[in-house]
């Protein structure tokens, strides 16, 4: 299927459930889902996210509230509506592979367009097997005849994705899929999961509390705290902007700041950070293979970041950028002062330094950033 | 040795299972995937026969297939004659004696079934009737022979329900272990120790047989 073919959705959600421990869901979130783009549901363990999932899938009800994606009304808990998951048509994969485990490998990817509601809609074209040709994609064509005991973990989780993926699903629902996988797998496997979103024009929702993986693999993000959705919006804009200090806390102490790799040499990255006009280049230790042109996230730690008048302050550093001061805010014993330095940067510093460098809102100031403390995440 | 008599229970015992299968199988799909909150009163219905004296039991379903009561009634007014002292009766009475034989085993494996499979189905679109049929009978193969088997074996020896709602007409109610009673009262006790070493032959062997095949062919070693 051409991707561009397929039609923007819009999924609205205002949900409210009371849990028997006290806890409270109460989520509202309106956002597209456009052909084979990702929505990250971030947030810590306990904030609701895998509820939120379960309730898009139709497999558990809100106490209140209504469910709709584009003029499909899913739930509306005061209408008496609900729709079950038969006739949703989305595509659910779990932490764990919950394959089949009488089925072979080839019947399980077969399932949902053999026996399900779905039958005739695919993700692949006319005229092909569409478990063919997922499972091809998938890499797991030749575990065919496999039954789900003799695959490994990562063998597992492809095929269960291909399953929920043969019948064209409108929708991807993952519930952190790849938590379960060593570091290797679970990177070959989060490529070829973008790579195949792309290719059918699913888009698909991600629950995760791993930052890195929502950098990776999210265009846009949702924040949960405490069963609240706290903030909204593409994923770079999130990330550097937090809403508030619990969303700034939960996303991680870091500035992320989108960036284009420039050049390679010698173990040394040069990065173009910033919009466009006001390019920063910063000099990074190279720690992935990263070709030049690749689009990248960089990550600074505001413990990492020094202040100086002078450019000569910290010659280990590999890079000096001029700075203005923002804002100059307490954090327990040391301050935050927040940059602007062609993007935004924090630095911590404490009190003594920051009297004897006399900051104020305003100032000029050098800040030092060593090449190894840059963290770069590629997008996939 | 009582050869109709024999006869009888093994046919009673196939048709008591043959019926709990058809049955049983609702009745423990109903008890595992209901959200009814008294459901309990129906398990513990269905286990009673575990712990009521069969005497007790027995004499219930005399009255409830009697002349007396509406269900004696239209059965006789259909066929013409009464339930009680009929192999009829004695099925009625054996598949009520032995319910909690086949159920238990039969929901008990029914809820051991990893309930995201159930999900993983329903979300690939397949309906709740295919999704049991297709993933949950499967893979409970081991509770549905377990429970077959006991069934079976619970019916084959029953002894008291039978007396009550059967009586002793050889060939029709006399079951093996009446005619193992009869034996005794008479003293002869020859036929009644060929007939009992027979029964527990065939209980134990029937037992053995299937707990091995579980051991097996069901349970296959991860390679």
């Amino acid at each position: 299927m051409d991707p561009s073919s397929a039609l923007t959705s819009v999924l609205r959600v205002d949900v409210a459930r009371r849990f028997a421990g006290g806890f409270r869901l109460s989520a509202v979130m309106d956002v597209e889902l456009r052909p084979g783009s990702m929505l990250v549901l971030f947030g810590p363990s306990g904030a609701g996210k895998t509820t939120i999932l379960r309730q898009l899938a139709g497999l558990e009800r809100p106490d209140a509230g209504t469910i709709r994606l584009d003029d499909e009304v899913w739930c509306d808990v005061t209408a008496s509506v609900w729709r079950p998951p038969q006739a949703r048509h989305i595509g659910l994969v779990f932490q764990e592979p919950t394959l089949f485990p009488h089925l072979t490998v080839r019947d399980n990817i077969g399932y949902g367009v053999r026996h399900g509601s779905d039958r005739g809609r695919t993700g692949v074209g006319p005229g092909s097997d569409p478990v063919e040709e997922i499972a091809t994609m998938l890499g797991v064509k030749d575990l065919a005849n496999r039954h789900p005991r003799e695959l490994s973990g990562g063998e597992a989780q492809r095929v269960a994705l291909a399953r929920a993926l043969v019948p064209g699903p409108r929708l991807l629902l993952l519930d952190e899929p790849f938590g379960a996988l060593d570091m290797p797998t679970r990177a070959r496997l989060r490529r070829d999961v973008r790579g195949l979103l792309h290719r059918t024009g699913t888009p698909a929702i991600l629950v995760t509390h791993d930052r890195t993986e929502a950098l990776e693999m999210g265009d846009a993000v949702v924040v949960m705290i405490g069963g609240r959705v706290r903030q909204t919006g593409p994923i770079s804009d999130v990330f550097s902007h937090p809403a508030d200090v619990d969303v700034a806390a939960s996303l991680g102490v870091e500035a992320v700041v989108p960036a284009r790799v420039l050049t390679s040499s010698g173990g040394l990255l040069e990065v173009a950070v910033g919009s466009a006009g006001r390019d920063v280049v910063l000099q990074v230790a190279e720690r992935d293979a990263l070709a030049p042109g690749a689009d990248v996230y960089a990550c600074i730690r505001a413990e990492d970041v020094t202040l100086g008048m002078q450019l000569s302050t910290h010659a280990s550093a590999r890079n000096h950028l001029e700075a203005r001061v923002v804002s100059i805010n307490a954090e327990g014993p040391v301050d935050r002062v927040s940059l602007d330095c062609g993007f935004p940067l924090d630095a911590l510093i404490t009190r003594r330094s920051r009297e004897e460098l006399n900051l104020t809102p305003g100032s000029q100031v050098t800040a030092a950033i060593k090449a190894t403390n840059v963290h770069l995440v590629p997008r996939i | 040795m009582d050869w109709s008599a024999l006869w009888l229970s093994v046919r009673l015992a196939a048709t008591t299972t043959v019926v709990l299968l058809a049955i049983g199988i609702p009745i423990a799909y109903w008890i595992v995937f209901s959200s009814w909150r008294g459901k309990f009163l129906v398990e513990a219905i269905v286990a009673l026969p575990l712990v009521l004296p069969p005497t007790v039991l027995g004499f219930y379903v005399l009255i409830a297939i009697g002349p007396m009561s509406p269900l004696g009634r239209f059965y006789a007014r259909l066929a013409g004659h009464g339930l009680p002292f009929t192999f009829e009766g004695l099925v009625i009475a054996s598949v009520l004696y032995s319910m909690p034989f086949a159920v238990q085993p039969f929901s008990a494996e029914f809820a051991s079934v990893d309930r995201r499979l159930l999900e993983a189905s329903w979300s690939l679109g397949v309906s709740r009737f295919d999704t049991f049929r297709r993933v949950v009978l499967p893979l409970s193969i081991r509770g549905l022979v377990t429970g077959v088997v006991l069934s079976f074996a619970h019916t084959l020896g029953e002894f008291g329900v039978v007396l009550m709602v059967g009586g002793n007409l050889p060939g029709v109610t006399r079951t093996v272990s009446i005619s193992i009673y009869d034996a005794v009262q008479s003293l002869d006790y020859a036929s009644a120790s060929r007939t009992s070493l027979l029964l527990l032959i065939v209980s134990f062997v029937i037992l053995a047989t299937t707990y091995s095949l579980q051991r097996s062919v069901w349970i296959r070693p991860r390679h």
